[in-house]
């Protein structure tokens, strides 16, 4: 029983080994080399467990936590992001000699929190989770504060990311509270049984369903809880955006998923109108906000507002169809979202360090003639998030336009067409200014040898981006076991 | 397989192109020949000697299809949304192909002093486009075909962002978002199509022989068939979804203009005759009557407009639009005689477009601009130019011998059998025409040469490819009955309504 248990939560052991074997090595030496090393080796090792843990799937480890084929996926993705991570935090940080060792402390704790909260079966290891993740955020969004030139403004951003979320915080613990009064159980599974013992409940419990779909609406930067993204995209260092854009919405995105099918929540009418309504307006504003940018940080921020409407529209759908379906098109579209994401922010990374940061639009100007793999890899993001064929994310669209038409949300795919069609302006304008002709640049950016784990990054994003356009039977053959739970 | 390896050897040949620029700027475009050479050499064969490449009646495979299928290839590909590779071709796709790789030539002839910047690029972008095209007139799985039908999308923004004229951005952008939300409207009837195929049948496939007949309910047929209809009618283009494209053709460069007229526009048509209609035939027997009107609105509409133009190449694009008003009209009238017209306009007027459009990008580039007022007495500076010019405004006019004019008749014949007074109106274009075509002749080439311009007359890859493409209208012209008699079977096969 034991051992399984150990074997079950190996990859959660190997993280939490791997942050206090950090935090020693930076108490006894300071080397950034080192520590970053030390930090991927960890979590390369947590990531392969896997293997182990696979086939003693599936297995409720504790009361609070659950190890299945969908939990170990959206593990699996966190750890990857976070690798991905550390390699673009390297050369970001290397040019200041500053002590930037703690980053990697906060990293991995961010991480452990993330991984508990895509396995989280429970209100408190979801709690536990969320704050986690949340605390060693505000950190690592501030983090460039204590260097004599920081890029940004890393504490404002830092700041703003710190009250809303408490307050948010706050909101879904309220929620929690609700729920529990009323129904008893704190366990998502659960909830079903509790909801019909307990009868007639009138709207408490929906409510306090809503509040926790609030604080997870905040995470994931839905309409109208969205105000924090650009800003903070903007303040964070590159590699801690990327950190926010991919790990911590995976994370949300996973356990909310999980408790909204769990718990039948999606049978009440209300949640779905709040749903609608929040899908659409996220669609629709952060498309159309998007266009007014020209900070690719902050276009990316709201970009990324809309991608998490259109996510939400499978979601919404599962109260329609199966939700086998809906968890499958979930998956694949955060796995694609969440390659697109890096290699985007790879690609600033690549030409940025934490003294300056070239996220402008207009410092991507002739970035094809200059640096053209760069530019490759840009563009084919860019086409990926527009929905273009050959990329991941066309399928991602192709299983929300499925789950859409299934489901007969024929007014969020209305919304979706609208909004992909502003999206269509600003992704094209930018990849037009990176086909415009160069200007000589005394001091050019993109001229820079790429760095071997930035390249690594690019590299790998890209073929994942490409090879998930072309041939995605295999990756959809592994979906649909992990939905098959649901 | 042929038809897979046609595609192959385009996107090879690409990255070919792509790897060559380093090596030397000329080499690209002489592997974008061989390239094309070698497409150019298969599609002979197929159409003249396809037993040699092993294509009989009776090697095919059994898809459930209807109707003549000289080729059928199919493999899997996303088996759990029954997505599978599909190729086929038949006589109305093999003319396709056939006008797609010799104007792909016609392009890259073109292109060849044009294209002086990054050529390696360029030539990437044309031959990608080229294998798209090919994609969508063979695909036989509406994901596949959906695929296709993006990827010649792309590079075809990038030949017009890149190597534009003047107004380049707001051009391109133009263009990519016209296409890409129509497509996104046919995305969303493709998926609505198979999931009532899923509901009926209890298996999903995209494939188009399992979807024809498919039943849908009252109501929903009409707009599924209308996701396709906006689709196709954006790319023909007809009224009121045209506003893309004369920006597109005057922005982009020659060999650009020459693959939007000549053959990314029949896509359009393609796809009406191939899929809106054989789908969804009773709601679009329905809807006839409108998209008639709509054909004849562009006819009249497109041309009146073309004859106030002052820019040669916004001219040419507007009769582009009046010319496919006429497919339009003969495809809805969906009688044999209309049907064939269609098909007819659509492989003479790629040749005319596509030799017009050569013309103004070759006078483009020799004076620096496009603008008739600062023209004016060119016979005398370029006579052959000239007479090449008469040649082509007469051909696209609908001169009796030449092959546009046995398309538009044949479309008018079609016509007058479903709607005598749409063929009348439709036949005032054809006057129309000839008043916004000869003005053409008059401001460019007659009259007093009042900036005295002076400058090379055709060179000796222009006057080739001209020649090619004078010879196919006359064939067209004299001997139509050799392509009528190929597209024949597959019309058949769709149901068209054949007189006796």
């Amino acid at each position: 029983m034991y051992s399984n248990l150990i074997i079950d939560l190996m990859q959660i052991i190997m993280l939490t080994v791997t942050t206090v074997v950090v935090m020693l090595t930076v108490a006894v030496k300071r080397d950034h080399g080192l520590i970053s090393g030390l930090t991927v080796f960890g979590l390369f090792a947590s990531l392969l467990t896997f293997v182990f843990i696979k086939p003693v799937l599936p297995l409720e480890a504790t009361q609070l936590l659950i190890i299945d084929e969908y939990s170990l996926f959206f593990s699996n993705l966190i750890i990857a992001g976070a690798i991905a991570v550390a390699l673009l935090a390297y050369p970001y940080f290397e040019k200041d000699k500053e002590q930037n060792e703690e980053f990697y402390i906060l990293l991995m704790t961010a991480t452990l929190g993330a991984v508990v909260l895509a396995c989280s079966n429970h209100f408190v290891a979801f709690l536990l989770g969320v704050e986690m993740l949340g605390v060693s955020l505000y950190a690592m969004i501030a983090y460039s504060v204590h260097m004599e030139k920081s890029a940004k403004f890393p504490l404002e951003a830092g700041i703003k990311y710190l009250i809303l979320s408490a307050l948010t915080g706050a909101v879904t613990l309220f929620g929690i509270a609700l729920v529990y009064a009323y129904i008893g159980t704190m366990e998502f599974d659960a909830i079903p049984a509790a909801l019909e013992a307990a009868g007639d409940l009138g709207p408490v419990f929906v409510i306090g369903v809503l509040m926790i779909v609030a604080g997870a609406a905040f995470k994931l930067s839905l309409v109208p809880f969205h105000i924090w993204t650009p800003d903070v995209y903007e303040g964070a260092p590159v590699p801690v955006t990327a950190y926010l854009a991919t790990v911590s919405k995976a994370a949300m995105l996973a356990v909310t998923l999980r408790l909204l099918l769990a718990s039948n929540a999606l049978e009440f009418n209300v949640v779905i109108v709040v749903l609608t309504v929040m899908a659409a307006a996220s669609m629709i504003f952060g498309n159309l906000l998007a266009l007014l940018q020209d900070n690719v940080k902050r276009l990316f921020a709201y970009s990324s507002i809309a991608h998490m409407g259109y996510l939400l529209v499978m979601i919404i759908a599962a109260s329609q169809i199966d939700g086998a379906l809906s968890v499958e098109g979930v998956s694949f579209y955060m796995l694609a979202y969440f390659i697109m994401s890096l290699a985007g922010f790879a690609v600033i990374s690549a030409i940025s360090n934490s003294e300056k940061e070239y996220d402008q639009i207009s410092d991507f100007r002739g970035l094809f003639w200059r640096n053209s793999w760069l530019s490759i890899v840009l563009i084919t993001v860019l086409l990926s998030l527009a929905g273009i064929p050959l990329t991941a994310g066309f399928i991602g669209k192709f299983y929300i336009f499925t789950s859409g038409v299934e489901g007969g949300l024929w007014f969020l795919l209305t919304m979706l067409i609208i909004g992909s069609a502003i999206g269509l302006y600003y992704y094209l304008r930018l990849i037009y200014i990176m086909l415009q002709p160069a200007e000589d640049l005394a001091n050019d950016p993109a001229a820079n040898a790429i760095p071997l784990g930035v390249n690594v990054v690019l590299t790998a994003m890209t073929a994942g981006v490409i090879y998930l356009g072309v041939f995605p039977a295999p990756m959809i053959d592994t979906l649909q076991s992990l939905a098959s739970a649901f | 397989m042929i038809l897979v390896w046609l595609i192959v050897i385009l996107f090879a040949g690409g990255i070919g192109a792509l790897v060559a620029e380093k090596r030397s700027v000329e080499l690209p475009r002489v592997i974008a020949l061989a390239t094309l050479l070698l497409d150019l050499f298969l599609v002979v064969l197929m159409l003249f000697a396809p037993a040699t490449l092993g294509l009989d009646a009776g090697s095919q495979i059994d898809l459930g299809q209807t109707g003549e299928w000289l080729v059928l290839t199919s493999s899997e590909w996303i088996p759990q949304f029954g997505v599978s590779f599909i190729f086929g071709a038949d006589g109305l796709g093999l003319l396709l192909i056939a006008l797609t790789v010799f104007l792909g030539l016609m392009s890259l002839g073109s292109a060849w002093h044009e294209i002086k910047e990054r050529t390696g690029f360029f030539y990437f972008n044309l031959l990608w486009t080229l294998a798209g095209v090919i994609g969508v007139f063979t695909a036989l799985d509406l994901f596949l075909f959906f695929f296709f039908w993006e990827v010649m999308l792309i590079p075809m923004y990038f030949i017009i962002a890149i190597w534009g004229h003047e107004n380049k951005e707001y051009a391109a952008m133009k263009f990519f978002i016209f296409t890409q939300v129509s497509g996104m409207l046919m995305l969303l009837s493709i998926l609505v199509l198979a999931f009532f195929h899923y509901q009926s049948a209890g298996v999903f496939s995209f494939s188009y022989f399992d979807l024809l007949g498919t039943e849908l309910p009252e109501g929903v047929g009409f707009w599924v068939m209308l996701g396709f209809f906006v689709a196709f009618a954006t790319k023909l283009p007809a009224v009121p979804f045209h506003n893309w494209l004369p920006d597109a053709h005057s922005q982009a460069p020659t060999p650009g203009s020459v693959i939007l007229a000549g053959i990314l526009l029949k896509t359009g048509a393609y796809g009406l005759i191939r899929f809106t209609i054989p789908l969804f035939p009773e709601v679009s027997m329905a809807f006839a009557p409108t998209a008639m009107m709509i054909g004849v609105i562009s006819i009249l509409y497109t041309a009146k407009v073309a004859f106030s133009q002052n820019d040669l190449k916004r001219l040419i694009a507007y009769t582009s639009v009046s010319h496919m008003g006429f497919v339009l009209l003969g495809v809805y009238s969906w009688t044999a005689q209309g049907v064939q017209g269609a098909v007819m306009t659509m492989l003479a007027h790629g040749f005319s477009a596509a030799a017009l459009f050569m013309l103004a990008g070759g006078l483009q580039h020799r004076i620096h601009t496009r603008e008739m007022d600062k023209m004016g007495g060119l016979w005398g500076v370029a006579p052959k130019m000239g007479f090449m010019a008469l040649f082509f405004t007469v051909a696209a006019v609908g001169m009796p011998g030449l092959g546009n004019f046995i398309g538009e008749f044949l479309v008018l014949l079609g016509t007058f059998r479903i709607s005598s007074a749409a063929a009348a109106l439709a036949a005032i274009g054809m006057v129309v025409a000839a008043v916004y075509s000869l003005i053409v002749i008059q401001k460019v080439f007659h009259g007093e040469n009042k900036n005295n311009l002076a400058f090379e007359d055709l060179t000796g890859v222009e006057i080739f490819c001209f020649g090619l493409m004078m010879i196919g209208l006359l064939w067209m012209g004299l001997y139509p009955q050799s392509m009528l008699d190929m597209s024949e079977p597959t019309l058949r096969s769709m149901g068209v309504l054949f007189f006796q």
